[in-house]
């Protein structure tokens, strides 16, 4: 379509912006944001006709579980089961990160970690820890240590894995570049493998959010009743399942807050990263 | 300081490979005896064929690799690891992505523990001397290959080394960008009187630069040691071109390569 145009106009040239987003394909020109709503307001539509037609039992819709959700708002619950999960999510979030970057970073640095540590990181990310939560709950008992522990087990090992994928890519003539200069030990890994793994070490960073989030649901559907979770399960027994919903699209809204969080904290810290991947855009 | 003997001596090198292959291990005997001295201030290019040990002689020198036999001095100092006593232009510049130019230049200093207002006003002269001065916070990304060549170089600079090793620094370089490189090297040697080892493909290129040329084998030996006598200053690179010296030393090196290559087709010059 836009060849025909671009042709016959070509003694007058097109808009300068129409030109690029030729250049750059569909959709180049629209910002963004304006994607993303929209992209939100067709699911909703979809959702909210649909969902009507369905057994409320079953399924849900947006108004409903808006309504839901404004009665859970007022009457304070909401507010208080967040905070609950809250609290071990980011303390086990924490810990993952504070245990996870240098165990990974280790594990691609030195041949010694590699051997020694490698399988069990592997083995970790792999493994359905899910399974092991009984076993936690006979160590941690059923209150607040059990869920950091499980939040911080299941986010460490995604965190690890791709610190560790990160540190062994770091290019050997860079890590040369710091013998060159007789770097110690110490500053060719603060000064050229952490930076040049930063990337790999946001990746595990993001994807630890996904996997703290279902840690955290996890452990309340499995120890007292409590947070988010606990309203999931307690409103799915009692079949309400609008209110099972709320949590549901809080939790989401949680997913990708915390993820946009730690893109942010990239930006801070690595404010260089966005131009070189981005050098494009 | 005093030393009377050669800046650089080299005494019998040998290098071996061992590359580990599908049948099992086989070994690449990358330089079979290497000897040559460099006077302090002397300008040596090393050329011969692809494989013929080159870098390998340029990373033993400088202390990445280590031989397999036979010596290294610098000073009459047996050489043992990486010192501040060399410094090494990079094949690729190799420069850290997250840095700009002038935080690059830098980093050699930074490692070597230099306070910060210090190496910066050190980087900025050498920013200035590579003639960057207007790039100083782009990041490589930003920069051109021939530009990243100069951050390369001035990073080598900054720690002030005796002798400086080059791997074909300009091999990646277009060819007008290269002979400017090749003037600014020339005028930076003038001033500096630093030792260089340059190890290039490119025969008119060492026969300008260089006072002495060494030519390798394809099996890790050296052939010959020319030696170009154009007097120095050389600050008339187009002139120097027009030389019967220049003319002869680059026949000769360019018929020395020839007859020492078995396998001319794999030339590729
Ligand atoms: N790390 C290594 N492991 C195994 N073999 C190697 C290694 N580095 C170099 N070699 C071998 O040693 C020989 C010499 O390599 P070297 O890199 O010194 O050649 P060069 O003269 O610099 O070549 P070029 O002009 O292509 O850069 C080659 O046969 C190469 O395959
Ligand atoms: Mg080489």
């Amino acid at each position: 379509m836009l060849d025909t145009t671009g042709t016959k106009q070509s003694a007058a040239p097109p808009p300068a912006a129409r030109a690029r987003a030729r250049r750059r394909g569909f959709g180049a020109s629209v910002p963004s944001s304006v994607i993303t709503i929209a992209s939100l307001v067709i699911m909703l539509a979809f959702w909210e006709i649909f969902g009507r037609e369905i057994n409320p039992i079953f399924a849900s819709y947006p108004s409903e579980i808006f309504k839901a959700g404004v009665t859970m708002v007022e009457d304070g619950e909401l507010f208080e089961a967040f905070i609950q999960s809250m609290k071990p999510l980011s303390l086990g979030y924490f810990i993952a990160a504070v245990v996870g970057i240098p165990l990974g970073l280790l594990t691609g640095r030195y041949r010694w970690a590699e051997a020694g540590l490698g399988m069990y990181v592997t083995a970790g990310y792999a493994m359905p820890l899910v399974a092991l939560i009984p076993l936690f709950i006979l160590w941690f008992g059923l209150g607040f240590a059990v869920k950091v522990a499980i939040v911080s087990v299941l986010a460490v090992f995604p965190i690890a894995i791709n610190t560790w994928a990160g540190a062994k890519s770091v290019p050997r003539t860079l890590i040369e570049l710091g013998k060159t200069y007789v770097g110690s030990d110490f500053q060719i890994m603060t000064k050229i493998i952490i930076p040049s793994t930063l990337p790999f070490i946001m990746v595990g960073l993001k994807l630890a959010v996904g996997r703290s989030i279902i840690a955290i649901v996890v452990a309340e559907f499995f120890t007292l009743l409590t947070g988010l979770g606990g309203i999931i399960l307690k409103a799915g027994d009692s079949f309400d399942t609008a209110r099972m919903f709320v949590p549901v699209v809080v939790l989401m809204a949680l997913g990708i807050g915390l993820t946009w969080l730690v893109g942010w904290l990239e930006h801070k810290v690595a404010p260089w990263q966005r131009d070189i991947a981005d050098s494009e855009r | 300081m005093t030393f009377a003997g050669p800046k650089v001596r080299v005494r019998d090198l040998t290098k071996e490979y061992y590359v580990s292959t599908g049948g099992g291990t086989q070994v690449v005997n990358a330089l079979n005896g290497i000897s040559f001295d460099i006077r302090a201030g002397e300008f040596v290019a090393l050329t011969g064929r692809s494989g013929c040990g080159k870098t390998t002689s340029l990373r033993i020198v400088l202390g990445l690799d280590e031989q397999t036999s036979g010596t290294v001095e610098i000073d009459g100092r047996e050489v043992n690891g990486c010192g501040y006593d060399r410094g090494m232009v990079f094949q690729h510049a190799e420069l850290l992505p997250w840095r700009t130019a002038i935080e690059n230049i830098e980093f050699g200093l930074e490692l070597k523990g230099v306070r910060k207002d210090e190496r910066r006003s050190i980087a900025n002269k050498m920013l200035d001397l590579v003639g960057l001065k207007k790039s100083a916070d782009r990041r490589p990304y930003q920069l051109s290959g021939g530009m990243k060549q100069r951050v390369g170089l001035a990073r080598a600079l900054t720690t002030d080394p005796e002798v400086l090793l080059m791997d074909e620094p300009f091999g990646a370089l277009d060819a007008q960008i290269r002979e400017e490189m090749q003037t600014e090297l020339l005028s930076l040697h003038e001033k500096t009187k630093k030792t260089v080892m340059f190890v290039t493909h490119d025969i008119d290129e060492a026969v300008l630069l260089s006072d002495r040329v060494v030519i390798f084998t394809p099996h890790g030996t050296i052939h010959e040691i020319v030696d170009i006598n154009i007097p120095r200053p050389r600050n008339d690179p187009i002139g120097i071109r027009g030389t019967e010296e220049f003319q002869n030393k680059r026949y000769h090196i360019w018929r020395m390569l020839k007859l020492t290559d078995q396998r001319p087709a794999d030339l590729a010059m």
